[in-house]
């Protein structure tokens, strides 16, 4: 009885000195970043640099095959496309011992279509019975677009946070959380990068950090919620401290936040199958990156920024106001 | 707490009564929920290409090659006219998308443009006397025709909007399940067909230009000569797939043409029973064709699909009727696919794949089962895991929230027919756990006011009040990152963001209304003094 509700257990306030840390941890994070940057940028190929680009983004062929209830034999398929004339051809298995994935580039100036029916009949005449549960195909130009597309996308949504914050607090704040943002990023690109053997980089990745993007902003709004409270209630206080306070008093929140999350997602990882699987470490990964920077990224640069302090009466805090 | 508002009450049991109402269908067998009376919502989640199995394909119209084919033709009206007219030209090319030609005689130059204005490029549409080429003077003489960039555009639309109906009549034909046939930006198609077992087939007939000519065939020269490309003039060497000869040594003319066929059907050869298609021709098809028959008793003419012969026969009597049948080297499904493309006819402009994704119904029947079971597995840990930290009864209120808010997002979207796709469960999973967030702000901001010296009614009224800020701007995010996905256009990525958007709504409602409810009524009925997470 006396360790449930856990809520009662939990230490009702810490008084962790966050900012006391903060010098270390920024200097982590800013190797980090680096070490990140050069990991996914080199060696710097386009368009992928150092991803493994997904066909959405390389363009190509992707074919996902079952030979159920016989194993695949990978060997004999990779010895049937090596003499087909098509571009860089991969097979591996995917998921159960009977499923493979192949992958292929169509020569320039042939015809996709025929291209994939050509190595469709090859792999039925090597293989026997074989049934092709995915085809993907992507041509040179919608690759184009939807990398640009990507990018394009990923750079707004930090536009649009920045200009939210902006509009809902203020520029320091906004800019903290955009440092943030860039921060959980570009991590999670070198992730992505670190991993290139299990995890693509295509739209979905993409997907995957516009998400990421939206919950490292929502933890960050309400750290930064409860420090703009702060700073309107304590106005003589340090500006380190009220953001200690501030991570502090939202400590309990963030954890149960981010746990809950992290138990869904394992969740997923473990029961979605392999398709879901990338989605879900990046987005694993990202939620951890996102909490963390949020306590010693986005308020660390107000820190050095400093921050508009007179803005309003403060409030009282002694007599408690009533609500709105 | 004390003072809870109607509407409130309402609009909360309202909300769940509803979500349930447009779950349900999801729930019951395909048997039960026809059988439902009609005021009962049957529409169930629209399952994307990924969970249903189906195919995305997304083609070009290949604008250039059509750009070329009219300029060919307007190189020939150009010759033609001159010729008319009696001036004398030379040097008549077709370069860089523009025409041109020079004059021989400077004195005719002026007669020359006058007449190619009347007679060279077609109608501009919507401007009264206005045409589709731009006809200038250049120096040295000559004479430089370009095509109005609006007019070419407009013509380009044009091929696009008839291959879409062209399109549309094969796939009709081929009596596959309503496939939905869009036009995209300038010169693209998408066709999403669900359920379609054999995108191959699909393809191969959609893909087809599906041009159709009878060409005379030269037997006079020999196969050394073709072989070593002694073509004489007017003839061209075409490609073979009738089962005899790789290739075929052809007239140029060709006097019959797809157009002139008004009706093609499947059936079997009397004496051998192999599959053959039969045709109809128009009038001048089958005064032609009756023409051509009469006149090379003996010899033989070519079938040519897409500069492809399929059948070749000699011809061994007049063919009066326009009525005939090709003997190609058929099987019976190609030979249903010929009759659906010879009646659908062929496309006005040649297309090519950009885009092709499809997904087998048996994988897409795995990702709705590791879909299901991932979602259950989740959402199962994240209530485990509110009822551990926060008790028997505000753990319990977050569930209540939580089913509210799961209700609510399967009801938006079988009803609002949102597609659901397998990212997009992935998405239903995170929005569900972080939907707890919402209390979870709501839970620490009653005690923090219980521990800055507040009363329990008073705190748990600021709690609310203050949290619906934090709680504003912190789902606000989430619709940006939403916003911008749709903008990415891909469909399955699409689906994900669907399920953000209607997620967050539906996460804002039942955390914030349905908790501060079920508390109230909670606070009624046991008039506690203290809360029991603080």
């Amino acid at each position: 009885m006396h360790f449930w509700p856990l809520i009662k257990v939990l230490p009702v306030r810490t008084h962790f000195r966050f900012v006391r840390l903060a010098k270390y941890f920024s200097t982590l994070s800013i190797i980090a970043v680096i070490a990140s940057l050069v990991l996914s940028l080199y060696p710097f190929t386009p368009p992928c640099g150092g991803l493994a680009c997904g066909i959405d983004f390389s363009g190509g062929t992707v074919l996902e095959l079952s030979t159920a209830p016989k194993a695949v034999d990978l060997h004999k398929a990779r010895e049937a496309l090596s003499g087909l004339g098509i571009g860089d051809p991969q097979v591996q298995g995917f998921g159960s011992p009977s499923s493979a994935m192949v992958r292929f580039q169509t020569p320039a100036g042939a015809d996709a279509n025929a291209t994939v029916t050509k190595v469709q009949q090859r792999l039925i005449e090597t293989l026997g019975p074989v049934r092709f549960v995915r085809t993907d195909v992507v041509g040179p130009k919608v690759s184009g677009e939807l990398f640009g597309k990507g990018l394009l996308g990923l750079g707004l949504a930090i536009l649009a946070m920045l200009i939210y914050i902006w509009f809902r607090f203020q520029l320091q704040f906004g800019l903290g959380a955009v440092a943030a943002l860039f921060h959980d990023v570009i991590l999670t690109f070198g992730m992505i990068a670190l991993f290139k053997k299990y995890i693509e980089f295509d739209l979905r990745a993409v997907a995957a950090i516009l998400t990421i993007i939206g919950y490292s902003m929502n933890d960050t709004v309400v750290v930064f919620d409860r420090f703009r409270e702060n700073l309107r209630k304590y106005k003589r206080m340090p500006l380190g401290d009220v953001i200690d306070m501030s991570i502090n008093e939202m400590l309990t929140r963030t954890i149960i936040t981010s746990l809950t999350a992290v138990l869904a997602l394992v969740a997923l990882a473990l029961f979605g199958g392999p398709s879901l699987f990338g989605l879900s470490v990046i987005l694993l990964f990202g939620i951890a990156i996102g909490t963390y920077s949020s306590i010693y990224i986005a308020a660390p640069v107000i820190l050095l920024w400093g921050v508009k302090r007179v803005e309003e009466e403060p409030e009282i805090v002694t007599k408690p106001a009533t609500a709105r | 707490m004390m003072t809870l508002a109607r509407w409130k009450v309402i609009l909360v049991l309202l909300a769940t009564i509803l979500g349930l109402l447009f779950t349900l269908p999801n729930l019951l067998p395909a048997k039960v929920r026809d059988s439902l009376p009609p005021f009962m919502p049957k529409k169930t989640l629209n399952l994307g290409l990924d969970l249903q199995g189906g195919s995305y394909l997304l083609y070009s119209v290949d604008t250039v090659a059509l750009k070329t084919e009219k300029l060919n033709n307007m190189t020939e009206d150009v010759r033609n006219t001159f010729r008319d007219k009696q001036i004398a030209f030379t040097d008549l090319v077709n370069v860089g998308g523009a025409i041109s030609v020079r004059i021989t005689d400077p004195n005719q130059i002026d007669d020359a443009l006058n007449n190619l204005r009347r007679s060279v490029g077609g109608q501009l549409a919507g401007v009264p006397g206005g045409r589709e080429v731009a006809i200038s003077q250049a120096p040295d003489q000559r004479i430089r025709i370009v095509f109005i960039p609006e007019a070419f555009d407009a013509a380009a639309a044009k091929a696009v909007e008839q291959n879409i109906e062209v399109i549309r009549r094969r796939i009709d034909q081929m009596g596959t399940k309503e496939p939905d046939i869009a036009r995209q930006g300038k010169d693209r198609i998408v066709i999403q067909a669900a359920g379609e077992s054999d995108p191959n087939r699909l393809k191969s007939v959609i893909g087809q230009t599906a041009k159709l000519t009878f060409q005379m065939v030269d037997d006079a020269a020999t196969p050394e000569d073709m072989a070593a490309g002694r073509v004489p003039p007017g003839d061209e060497i075409v490609g073979s797939s009738d089962g005899y000869s790789t290739q075929y040594l052809v007239k140029k003319r060709a006097p019959i043409t797809g157009e002139m066929l008004t009706n093609a059907s499947a059936g079997f050869d009397q004496n051998t029973g192999r599959p053959i298609v039969q045709f109809r021709m128009n009038g001048i098809g089958a005064r032609r064709f009756a023409d051509i028959t009469r006149q090379n008793i003996g010899k033989r003419f070519a079938i040519i699909l897409d500069k492809k012969v399929i059948s070749a026969p000699v011809i061994e009597g007049v063919i009066p009727g326009g009525s005939g049948q090709i003997r190609g080297n058929f099987t019976q499904e190609s030979a249903n696919e010929l009759v659906v493309l010879l009646n659908a006819g062929a496309l006005p402009a040649p297309m090519k794949v950009e885009e092709q994704r499809t997904v087998g119904a048996e994988l897409g029947a795995d990702a709705v089962q590791a879909g299901a079971t991932s979602s259950i597995v989740g959402l199962l840990a994240t209530m485990v895991f509110m009822l551990l930290i926060y008790g028997g009864l505000f753990g319990g209120i977050s569930l209540v929230a939580l089913a509210v808010n799961a209700l609510m997002i399967v009801g938006v979207m079988s009803f609002t027919q949102a597609t659901l796709t397998l990212p997009g469960i992935a998405g239903l999973i995170l929005t569900l756990a972080v939907a707890v967030d919402a209390n979870v702000l709501i839970y620490e901001r009653m005690r923090d006011e219980l521990r800055a010296g507040r009363n329990l009614i008073s705190s748990m009224d600021a709690g609310f009040a203050r949290a619906w800020g934090t709680i504003f701007d912190a789902n606000m995010t989430h619709i940006f990152s939403a916003a911008i996905m749709f903008s990415l256009g891909s469909g399955p990525v699409k689906g994900f963001a669907w399920t953000l958007f209607f997620g967050v709504l539906t996460t804002v409602f039942s955390a914030v209304l349905v908790t501060q409810v079920l508390l109230a009524w909670w606070f009624r009925a046991a008039r506690p003094k203290t809360l029991p997470i603080a």
